[in-house]
């Protein structure tokens, strides 16, 4: 690449040439394994101590009883499944609604830019705020927006975020991630070719073909970011279910089982042994998944 | 009948989009309410506006929790942007061996759970007494947002042409002036775009800071769940402070979203 420049400059430089990427990448590698791989390691050696925050004095060694115990309670499998479905129901109904903006946007409009600006906001607001506002001026059975309007219909009040917790959550969540499908979804739909597009409508394609055989192929690239960026983002969704639902009716994710036993049970060895169990599930569930995804990321990047 | 479909698809497209954003307008404008106007069983759409829910936000402190995460968000974007500005520049201007590795262990600390990482990080702040520390915060924040900032910005440096940075080495630049005379004015609209994702993610951060500060250095969205209580109307106190919270990062992101659809794809999609 420049081997002509290199050539002109002596060994001494050569050498500083070649360090001199490491030298730029240790600070950011050395603060993120610090701050986030030792924690890591100290999990790990947490879960195999006993100890109660509230006689922090009582450490002691323990082996594997703390994992025998997150093994036999009962609570992991049910954590498991609670933030495996509520990813993957929330990742899945946030890219639909996601296209479906994304379509009604895609053409020209009066004021369209205004309606995009309208259908993004719910993306920008802080997600305490949306759980709150939701939770009591959407969700509430006595003066929830969503109930009224049931109501008025003739339908009895539902206590959303009460009777169906799970169904709540997903809302919130399609609510606050269907606008950054879109954008992604948006921007695939506006780097088609023209060419193509005048091409299947002079050929008399129709809509729907067109959409099936020319734009959704196109946009397999951009679904597949899309996709594994929600993933990231919503793996690790903890506001809405900390406040709107306090982990009842099958919302309990691992994050906030967690939470529960470190924070409002004190106990370390505990919730460091489900600390660990989760991130040895999400390694495995990940590699796979995370590679091949990856593939398709880094050939995104790199065009 | 072409136009009159169009017309009906203009409209469904303004009903679909009028609701969608209808949550975030009623919290507007229940934070002009009296309480007992918020709790109006039949919703208000018209009432005499008052500011008693914002001169309530005064009283309950919350000028010291916006400061906090303000301070937060800066201090931590400021970090990100110079850990992540050179570790980009090694990932492409410069490749190291192994570029892929590297890029893989970056993107997979953010995959890693917090959960992962919050009990010993509580612990060993505490043993350090930075508990309730605004600065240790904005370091956990600076973790959070570094895999993010290094693809994004690996991407936005890929960018610059080659022939840009060749000349400048022929013409003998040395490596700080490549960087900062070359390379960075270039990408600047890029840096802004990192800079302002990195500042929206610690902003509206809630878990961290639920557990890692209390009342020194606790940052907003903590505080909002602090409105709920049982025994009482809290609804437009509490759509009061969500505006205002929420306030700097919707009109950040309506200024900047062509910005913000590039960065938060971290340069995936063009």
């Amino acid at each position: 690449m420049s081997a002509g420049v290199k050539k002109a400059k002596s060994t001494g430089d050569l050498a500083k040439e070649r360090n001199l990427p490491r030298k730029l990448i240790a600070p950011a590698l050395i603060f993120s394994i610090a701050l986030t791989q030792v924690p890591f390691l100290a999990t790990i050696y947490f879960s195999l101590t006993e100890w109660n925050l509230l006689k922090p004095q009582d450490k002691k060694f323990a082996g594997i009883d703390n994992y025998l115990y997150v093994f036999q309670t009962g609570d992991l499998l049910p954590a498991i499944i609670a933030t495996v479905g509520l990813t993957a129901f929330s990742v899945i109904t946030s890219l639909l609604v996601g296209l479906f903006f994304a379509v009604l946007l895609d053409r020209k409009f009066l004021g369209q830019s205004v309606a995009r600006t309208l259908i993004i906001t719910p993306f920008l607001i802080m997600p305490a705020a949306s759980a709150l506002i939701w939770k009591f001026s959407m969700f509430d059975t006595n003066i929830g927006v969503i109930n009224f309007v049931i109501q008025k219909l003739g339908f009895s009040a539902i206590g959303w975020s009460t009777q169906y917790p799970y169904i709540s959550v997903i809302i919130l969540l399609t609510w606050q991630f269907a606008p950054f499908m879109m954008l992604i979804l948006l921007s695939g739909l506006q780097s088609q070719s023209r060419e193509v597009l005048e091409a299947a409508s002079v050929d008399r394609a129709g809509i729907w073909r067109t959409f099936a055989f020319i734009t959704l192929p196109h946009l397999r690239q951009y679904i597949e970011i899309a996709i594994l960026l929600g993933t990231i983002m919503l793996l690790q969704a903890f506001d809405p279910v900390a406040i709107m639902t306090k982990g009842t009716g099958g919302t309990k994710t691992l994050a906030y089982l967690l939470y529960e036993r470190a924070f409002v049970g004190m106990n370390v060895g505990q919730a460091a042994a489900y600390g660990v169990v989760t991130v040895v599930l999400t390694i495995v569930v990940a590699t796979v998944s995370l590679r091949s995804l990856f593939k398709v990321f880094i050939s995104g990047v790199s065009k | 009948m072409r136009s009159t479909k169009a017309r009906l698809i203009t409209g469904m497209t303004w009903i679909i989009a009028v609701t969608y954003f209808f949550p975030v307008a009623w919290m507007f404008i229940n934070s002009f309410k009296t309480e007992n106007d918020a709790a109006s069983l039949t919703p208000k759409f018209i009432f005499t506006p008052t500011l008693e829910g914002f001169s309530r936000l005064g009283e309950r402190g919350m000028s010291n929790y916006l400061t906090n995460s303000l301070m937060a968000s800066v201090v931590s974007t400021a970090l990100v942007l110079a850990l992540s500005i050179p570790a980009a520049y090694a990932l492409s201007i410069r490749p190291i061996h192994k570029v892929q590795d590297a890029l893989f262990f970056f993107i997979s600390t953010r995959f890693m759970p917090a959960a992962a990482s919050i009990l010993p990080l509580f612990i060993i702040f505490k043993n350090l007494h930075v508990l309730d520390n605004i600065f240790a915060l904005s370091l956990v924040y600076a973790a959070m947002n570094l895999p993010i900032a290094i693809w994004m910005m690996r991407s936005f440096l890929s960018e610059v042409p080659h022939e840009v940075i060749e000349a400048s080495r022929i013409d003998g630049a040395d490596f700080e002036t490549e960087l900062w005379s070359v390379v960075l004015p270039i990408v600047l609209p890029g840096i802004a775009a990192v800079a302002l994702i990195c500042f929206i993610f610690s902003w509206n951060e809630y878990f961290f800071s639920v557990l890692l500060t209390s009342a020194n250095a606790k940052t907003t969205p903590p505080f909002l769940a602090s409105f709920v209580d049982g025994r009482g109307q809290f609804l437009a106190v509490l759509s009061a402070a969500s505006t205002v919270a929420a306030l700097p990062v919707i009109l950040a992101g309506w200024f900047a979203q062509k910005q913000l659809v590039r960065g938060l794809a971290m340069g995936a999609v063009k």
